[in-house]
């Protein structure tokens, strides 16, 4: 599905991506882990197009296009999906608008017709209640004066509404308690099919006891370090960042 | 002093005998002080502090007619479009400052919705009470407008009546025989518990430039209701300073929308005379201009008693080659203890050659109130464009829905759905997006 080739990128005059390999197929469920300031929030923001990097050398293929040459509206029109860190408040556009705006311009940019509107209705209560959301959701602001967790599984939503290809979870396990993560991870299990993939960004494996990954990489100092099963996760918890520290000082 | 103003005080000469209510010496004496007035101060410069970043030398070279003629020529179809035409409402249609009967639905039943000609001519003692009372002596424009207008609109609800639909007042200036320089008013009272809704809307048909000074004054007795707003989508060669002065008594409640799209130059002079306990002042703007166009907003609420209310939101939306002006007074008088005054001027620049300049001003002399203002300039943020593009809304779009979202918390206020979806479609197309969802 994607195939990221040695892949570097850098903000301002800072290198943060140093040569990231990495492919996913789908079905999969990829998590990367590594410690703060490792480049795991970069190499998130480079696949969904973030102009405020510059890619310096590499390549991202997504199913045989270069995903490098694309707007970030055209990432997500070919089923390229990020759940922010931190969801950016709307206030005056309701979360019902908005996710029919996306989900028509999407359409639209895949030359498709507008969804009907009863369909996006259904579609909508179908998801709000896979999220265990309230109704009034909907016509709320987007993100505005949401709690954290609200915003976690508003994204989520958002995700479950546009059906993407790959979902990239940038941390979507902070700030979340523990009801809240387990409806979030399994919102996120249940929009699990053969064709998709999911990758889990994360500090902790906490989200990985719900949402359990094929292939777990760590990520630090802006190379994939280390790559292994669900065993791996496990192994950080146990010992912490600081060994993979140690062997690639 | 300009041609301009020479040209106004030697047409006073042969206009004022001719004019509606001249024959009413109380009439006659305001209009010849505040031409004598007019005549000391003559038309304002960049050199004063109140137009500083407003010039008017451009726009008062023109060679304009000063007294002009209605025009029969002007049809439904013509004027259809800047009505709301999906609502009922009482309407007063003026061209070229003369009342356009067969154009206009008045009525004299439960209210009087008619014309400032007829209350000149039939109502002395009206005029006697009201005229002149709101907007103050010494102001320039006020002045020339005092000493010229004779036509305009006049609404007058009586105590405890709700007038039962909207009144539209469109203004229109049709100029075929050169630069028109018109001078219209309205006279608006709303008596004890009475309430009123009001839209209001300049507009040139002509090819011709024109300059329209226009005063409002607006009476709000004790408990009484005013919705009135503002619809500024002129033509591009349309200049405008609309002198609108409001005076409140005892719980009166009063907004005033100004939603500003078009004209070369729009200048508004908004106050307001918070005279009565709990008192509530609300005024909206909304600013969305181009290359080539002015905008000035001018406002004032002089808090004269305890216990009153004020919130003032206005937004801009700057393009092109645009100039915005934002003055903001909140004048708090030593007895207007528990005033709650809340100001906010909000502008964002979607182009590097469009200018703002804002400048809120607090004057407290009372010492237990709430008063909070702020202004802010910025652009689009870049975080939460990106977050809408992730979402498969392309960059256009999304700047027009962040930019669209912005201006919308300034239609809150507004109490006619028809109109605020009007709106809703005039700022969609001024920001050039198709938006999804129902507006």
């Amino acid at each position: 599905m994607i195939k990221i080739n040695n892949l570097q990128a850098r903000v301002e005059d800072k290198e943060i991506l140093k040569g990231i390999n990495l492919e996913i197929n789908p079905g999969e469920i990829h998590a990367i882990m590594g410690p703060n300031g490792s480049g795991k929030s970069t190499l998130s923001s480079v696949i969904a197009g973030r102009e405020d990097y510059e890619v310096t050398g590499g390549s991202i293929d997504f199913e045989g296009e270069d995903l490098l040459d694309l707007d970030p509206e055209e990432r997500a029109h070919k089923g390229i999906f990020l759940s922010f860190q931190y969801p950016v408040e709307i206030p005056g556009v309701s979360v019902s608008n908005f996710i029919k705006t996306a989900i028509n311009e999407s359409r639209k940019g895949r030359g498709e017709e507008p969804m009907e509107a009863r369909e996006m209705l259904a579609k909508m209560r179908e998801k709000t209640a896979l999220l265990e959301m309230d109704k009034s959701y909907l016509s709320r602001s987007l993100n505005e004066g949401f709690s954290g967790g609200e915003k976690k599984r508003n994204e989520i939503f958002q995700m479950a509404m546009l059906e993407p290809k790959l979902a990239i979870l940038d941390e979507t396990d902070s700030g979340l308690d523990i009801d809240a993560l387990r409806i979030v991870a399994g919102g996120v299990n249940k929009l699990r099919t053969a064709d998709n993939a999911v990758v889990v960004i994360t500090h902790y494996q906490r989200l990985l006891d719900y949402i359990k990954p094929d292939f777990v990489h760590v990520l630090y100092n802006g190379r994939i370090v280390k790559s292994g099963g669900p065993e791996l996760a496990h192994e950080l918890e146990e010992k912490g960042y600081d060994w993979i520290k140690a062997e690639n000082a | 002093m300009t041609d301009l103003a020479q040209d106004l005080l030697s047409s006073f000469v042969v206009a004022e005998p001719q004019l509606n209510g001249s024959r009413n010496l109380g009439v006659v004496n305001l209009r010849k002080e505040a031409l004598d007035r007019f005549e000391a101060q003559g038309f304002p410069t960049t050199r004063d502090e109140e137009w500083k970043y407003t010039n008017l030398k451009p726009v008062l070279k023109q060679d304009y007619r000063i007294l002009l003629k209605g025009d029969d020529a002007v049809s439904f179809a013509d004027i259809k479009s800047y009505l709301l035409s999906d609502l009922d409402t009482y309407k007063l249609v003026f061209i070229n400052g003369k009342y356009s009967a067969w154009l206009s639905d008045s009525t004299h039943q439960s209210f009087d919705i008619c014309t400032f000609a007829a209350a000149l001519n039939k109502y002395p003692d009206i005029i006697a009470e009201y005229l002149g009372k709101a907007a103050p002596k010494g102001e320039t424009f006020v002045d020339l407008n005092t000493a010229f207008a004779d036509d305009g609109a006049y609404v007058r609800v009586k105590a405890n009546q709700t007038v039962d639909k909207p009144i539209e007042i469109l203004y229109l200036t049709t100029n075929e025989n050169g630069p028109a320089f018109s001078q219209v008013r309205n006279l608006i009272i709303a008596e004890q518990n009475a309430e009123v809704q009001l839209v209001e809307r300049h507009q040139n048909i002509g090819e011709q430039p024109s300059f329209t000074n226009f005063v409002s004054e607006v009476f709000a007795a004790r408990d009484a209701r005013v919705s009135y707003y503002k619809v500024q989508n002129d033509a591009e060669q349309a200049t405008l300073v609309d002198n609108t002065h409001v005076v409140q008594k005892e719980k009166s409640n009063v907004h005033v929308g100004t939603y500003t799209f078009g004209g070369k130059l729009v200048r508004n002079n908004l106050h307001f005379y918070s005279g009565g306990e709990h008192a509530e002042s609300h005024m909206d703007a909304i600013t969305i201009i181009g290359d080539g166009q002015t905008v000035d907003h001018h406002t004032l609420v002089d808090h004269q008693e305890p216990n009153c209310y004020s919130r003032e939101l206005y937004k801009g939306i700057y393009l092109g080659k645009s100039h915005g002006i934002f003055n903001g007074k909140v004048m708090v008088r030593q007895k207007a203890q528990k005033t709650n005054a809340f100001q906010q001027n909000d502008n964002i620049l979607l182009s590097d050659k469009a200018k703002v300049d804002t400048k809120p001003q607090l004057e407290i002399f009372a010492d237990d109130v709430r008063c909070s203002h702020g202004c802010t300039v910025g652009q689009l943020d870049r975080n939460a464009l990106f977050y809408l593009r992730t979402r498969g809304i392309p960059k256009r779009e999304a700047e027009g829905l962040m930019t669209y979202a912005f201006a919308a918390d300034a239609l809150e206020y507004v109490k006619i759905p028809q109109l605020e979806k009007r709106l809703n479609r005039v700022i969609a197309e001024k920001l050039g997006i198709n938006l999804e969802f129902t507006l």
